[in-house]
């Protein structure tokens, strides 16, 4: 346990370091986005024994965590969602900011989030908007200049080499301006998850998911959406909330393998940059790293039959110790816990070299 | 080709002179139902087209009247109406049923048959100076079979077809929800649907390469054709690759769904994710063969209101066919989140966003076709406008969506639902208005009103963007596609977009009164109504054209470069 324990701080200090050296040159598009987190995956394998010192900073490092949870060990409550995080703003309420932010998308809490938020506010938005414009405002200038009426006589022009030229190259340049960081968010996406981040299976059935801890034991989370009724006594915003969340640990690379038993389905986190298809007889995998703790919600994002519109997805992230005493109250166990004999990473690979199999990449 | 048609003429005996002959026309039944000519064909096709877009469209006003608040609200009235149970389950099978037929019935029974059946129909041997197309008799094939296929996508909306009577798949018929996924025979008649309307595509994309390549007017050269033959030509050679992959894809349904078959069922060593490669293979060229002849008209009609002819030909011509071309290699972006690697991703993102540079060309070409022109504001030109703004606005958010990263966010999403509206309903759509106008006058000799025509662009221009431009806001704020029901947060948005489809509605009056007028009480059209502008090869005929056209052959002389159409002597 305990060597588990500051192995899992370790990494998440690591991912955090790498979040910072994330943001620190946020405008050298060109970087290669890459490299910070294969530290952190290169953190995660070093030994156990080799406690980073203050590692129990740790969960000061994390955000705000939810004040009405108080939760000890073996003693789980849901954590109270908080308004406008992890779900949609509805732009009626009235308080300020609502309705603008109920034009984009919603704040991103995952690593790779920023990154794609950011790539999208400051290159794609910008750039499309500037086209459209541009475009529009040729329209309106050809439209009042060159009428019938301001301009009887049409010239006969049908030729110009270089404005050709030029508005073929034009493109190709921005293109390849927006194609850089594109394929950094792709490779961050696609990084393979370290060996000890947490493995969690969500399986999507008609129409319900269920998510399966395959390093911690027996637990099955079974998530069925509550009823409008039930959501509002809740607290909760009405067809995202579920009955059984998906508990996760913040801060720390999560292994995230999606699967289904009947049709495809799609585990989709708008607030997360997740999306995932669940497809039957594969095992898609991917990394996700959810900065702080929360409530995520997100909904089947592929149609899969009449109640397709009703099973939510409802993601909690608590602190990684909380987290330890959601699995334990679930009756599973930590990874090294129980058998602190067999070394956890060789008990993870043969489930690795399942997913090697099963999957394409 | 005039004397083969003489040939088989049996009333020609009848006619005493040359023009009587060019406009006999055979009695109503053989006219109408053993049709051979073009223009009859062209005009059987367009008829359906607007038939099946109003049932299209009435589809979409049932989904936005549902979508206006949460909760389920007509969709059990629905599922009652169409024979089905009153529970839930059914209600929300119906909203999939709805999704699926509007899906379907806008791509194969509205945009193909108005622009391809209809339009390229009617002028494409009128523009290349042709009596009629190569095989009139497999014309007439490709219109039934067309016909054919949309009754029996009405019929499977009958029939079980898992929770409830329909097909509920939607029009991706993606795997295994349409196979193990949807008992009944629904979706085996929605399959059947798009193999009878995929032949018939099939039989009319030969026609067209062969009218084309064959049929052209002694010294009409290829780089002499006008920009809307060039697009049905590509169009043509897009259907005739891509629609063969279809067929095959959706047989394979069919055998999966009756014959014990499991090519896309994991449990026999099938694979669901083969299905969408197969699908998206046609799929993706399917959205240039909606598109690509929408680029035509706008071409001509820009040029023709400009006065001025179109900038750069030769760039938009092979602009066309690069889209055509690159339309095949990108189809793994519909399919960014199934679980693809990261090279793959790459380099579809990478491909897709090329296929910006030759649009782009298009965009600009026509701005500068417009550019120190005499640009008049006829009906046909200020759909041409409004559409080379509303593609562009269609087109960035594709740009966007191309970045495999930024699309896992947006997959599934009104996004996605917003940018091929804008590129649809608004980019085909637009430009089959454009053309409407354009050739009415030409078609049935009659003037329709300006004053409605410009009513309906600007209150449909109106209506559109009120409907459409909220769903990016809904996209990106999480709201997925294909859902009847929704978060309260969604609300207003679509309380928003639901007003534009009142609009966009209402606006349809104008369209139809406008049509009604015409033909009743319009003023007869001469030959070229639009002036010096129109120098394409139909604007030499009387409107409407004689039955037969071109029974002496025009002849385009080394004189006229590809700016001017018309015969020496017009």
């Amino acid at each position: 346990m305990g060597q588990m324990h500051s192995r899992m701080k370790l990494a998440t200090l690591a991912a955090l370091a790498a979040l910072m050296a994330l943001f620190a040159p946020v405008s050298a598009i060109a970087q290669d986005g890459a490299a910070p987190a294969v530290t952190a995956a290169e953190a995660g394998q070093v030994d156990g024994a080799q406690t980073a010192p203050g590692a129990e900073a740790l969960p000061g490092n994390i955000a705000p965590a939810n004040a009405d949870a108080a939760q000890t060990e073996g003693a789980y409550t849901p954590m109270a969602p908080t308004k406008g995080k992890g779900m949609p703003t509805d732009p009626r309420t009235g308080e300020s900011g609502a309705m603008m932010k109920s034009l984009t998308f919603q704040d991103q809490y995952s690593v790779d989030g920023e990154y794609a938020l950011w790539m999208h506010d400051w290159i794609l938005l910008p750039v499309i908007t500037f086209i459209s414009l541009l475009v529009l405002g040729l329209l309106l200038y050809v439209v009042v200049r060159f009428n019938r009426g301001t301009n009887p006589v049409a010239s006969k022009t049908t030729h110009n080499t270089m404005i050709e030229v030029v508005w073929t190259i034009v493109p190709v340049i921005i293109l390849v301006i927006i194609a850089v960081p594109s394929i950094t968010l792709l490779a961050r996406q696609y990084e393979v998850p370290p060996e000890d981040a947490v493995t969690i299976k969500a399986t999507g059935y008609q129409w319900y998911w269920g998510y399966t801890y395959p390093d911690h034991g027996e637990i099955e989370v079974v998530s069925n959406m509550l009823s409008d009724a039930d959501a509002i006594a809740n607290g909760e915003p009405a067809q995202l909330a579920v009955d059984n969340r998906m508990v996760v640990p913040a801060g720390v690379p999560l292994r995230i393998q999606t699967t289904a038993a009947d049709v495809i389905h799609a585990f989709a986190v708008p607030s997360l940059w997740f999306k995932m298809d669940a497809v039957p007889g594969r095992l898609n995998e991917k990394i996700l790293t959810i900065k702080e703790p929360g409530v995520y919600y997100g909904q089947c994002s592929e149609l899969c039959g009449s109640r397709h519109a009703y099973m939510p997805i409802a993601v909690e992230a608590l602190p990684p110790e909380q987290f330890a005493a959601w699995v334990r109250a679930q009756g599973g166990t930590m990874p090294g816990e129980e058998e602190a004999v067999i070394e956890a990473p060789a008990a993870e690979e043969a489930p690795a070299e399942q997913v090697a199999a099963l999957t394409a990449r | 080709m005039a004397t083969t048609a003489e040939g088989f003429d049996v009333h020609s005996d009848h006619s005493h002179d040359a023009h009587d002959h060019a406009d006999h026309k055979p009695g109503f039944f053989a006219r109408w139902f053993m049709s051979t000519n073009h223009k009859d064909i062209g005009t059987m096709y367009l008829i359906f087209a607007i038939i099946a877009g109003i049932i299209g469209g009435a589809i979409s006003g049932i989904m936005r009247v549902e979508l206006a608040e949460p909760g389920i609200q007509y969709l059990t009235w629905w599922a009652e109406f169409m024979g089905g149970g009153s529970d839930l389950n059914t209600a929300l099978h119906m909203w999939n049923v709805f999704i699926t037929a509007h899906g379907l019935i806008m791509v194969f029974f509205m945009v193909m048959p108005a622009m391809i059946g209809g339009f390229g129909n009617w002028f494409v041997p009128l523009m290349i100076g042709a009596p009629d197309m190569a095989f009139p008799r497999m014309n007439n094939v490709s219109f039934w079979l067309t016909v054919a296929g949309f009754f029996s996508l009405l019929f499977s909306l009958f029939v079980p077809g898992g929770s409830g009577p329909g097909a509920g798949t939607g029009w991706t018929v993606y795997a295994p929800l349409s196979t193990s996924g949807s008992v009944g025979p629904a979706v085996d008649f929605a399959i059947f649907s798009l193999h009878l309307a995929g032949a018939g595509s099939i039989l009319g994309a030969t026609n067209f390469i062969t009218t084309i390549f064959n049929m052209r007017a002694p010294g009409m050269t290829l780089h002499k054709m006008p920009l809307f033959v060039w697009s049905v030509l590509v169009t043509a050679f897009l259907l005739l690759l891509a629609l063969p992959v279809l067929a095959a894809a959706i047989t394979m349904l069919l055998t999966d769904r009756n014959f014990g078959t499991t090519f896309f069922d994991p449990a026999g060593g099938g694979d669901p994710v083969l299905y969408q490669h197969l699908f998206w293979f046609f799929g993706h060229p399917e959205v240039y063969i909606m598109i690509l002849p929408g680029f035509g008209m706008i071409s001509q009609i820009v040029a023709t209101f400009s006065r001025k002819p179109v900038f750069g030909y030769l760039g938009m011509a092979y602009a066309m066919v690069a889209i055509g071309v690159v339309g095949f290699i990108v189809w793994a972006h519909h399919m960014y989140t199934v679980g693809l690697d990261v090279n793959t991703k790459m380099y579809f993102t990478a491909a897709t966003m090329v296929i910006a540079v030759p649009t782009g060309v298009k965009i600009f070409s026509w701005i500068a076709t417009m550019w120190g022109g005499s640009v008049e504001f006829k009906s046909p030109m200020v759909w041409a406008l409004g559409f080379i703004f509303l593609f562009t606005v269609g087109g960035v958010t594709g740009v966007v969506l191309a970045n495999g990263g930024i699309d896992v966010n947006l997959h599934d999403t009104y996004y996605v639902v917003a940018h091929f509206h804008y590129v649809l309903s608004m980019g085909a759509v637009f430009s089959l208005f454009a053309g409407f106008y354009y050739w009415f006058p030409k078609m049935s000799g009659r003037m329709h009103s300006e004053l409605l025509s410009h009513l309906h662009f600007w209150t449909f221009f109106i209506g559109v963007n009120v409907i459409f431009f909220p769903q990016h806001f809904l996209g990106m704020q999480g709201m997925p596609r294909r859902y009847p029901d929704y978060p309260d947060a969604f609300t207003f948005w679509h309380e928003i977009s639901t007003y534009g489809y009142y609009i966009m509605a209402g606006s349809m009056v104008f369209f139809f009164v406008n049509i009604g007028y015409a033909l009743v009480a319009g003023r007869k059209a001469g030959a070229n109504p639009w002036g010096e502008g129109a120098t394409t090869l139909e604007w030499t005929l009387p409107s409407p054209p004689p039955y037969h056209q071109f029974e002496t052959l025009p002849v385009i002389t080394d004189a006229h470069d590809y700016h001017d159409h018309r015969p020496a002597t017009a």
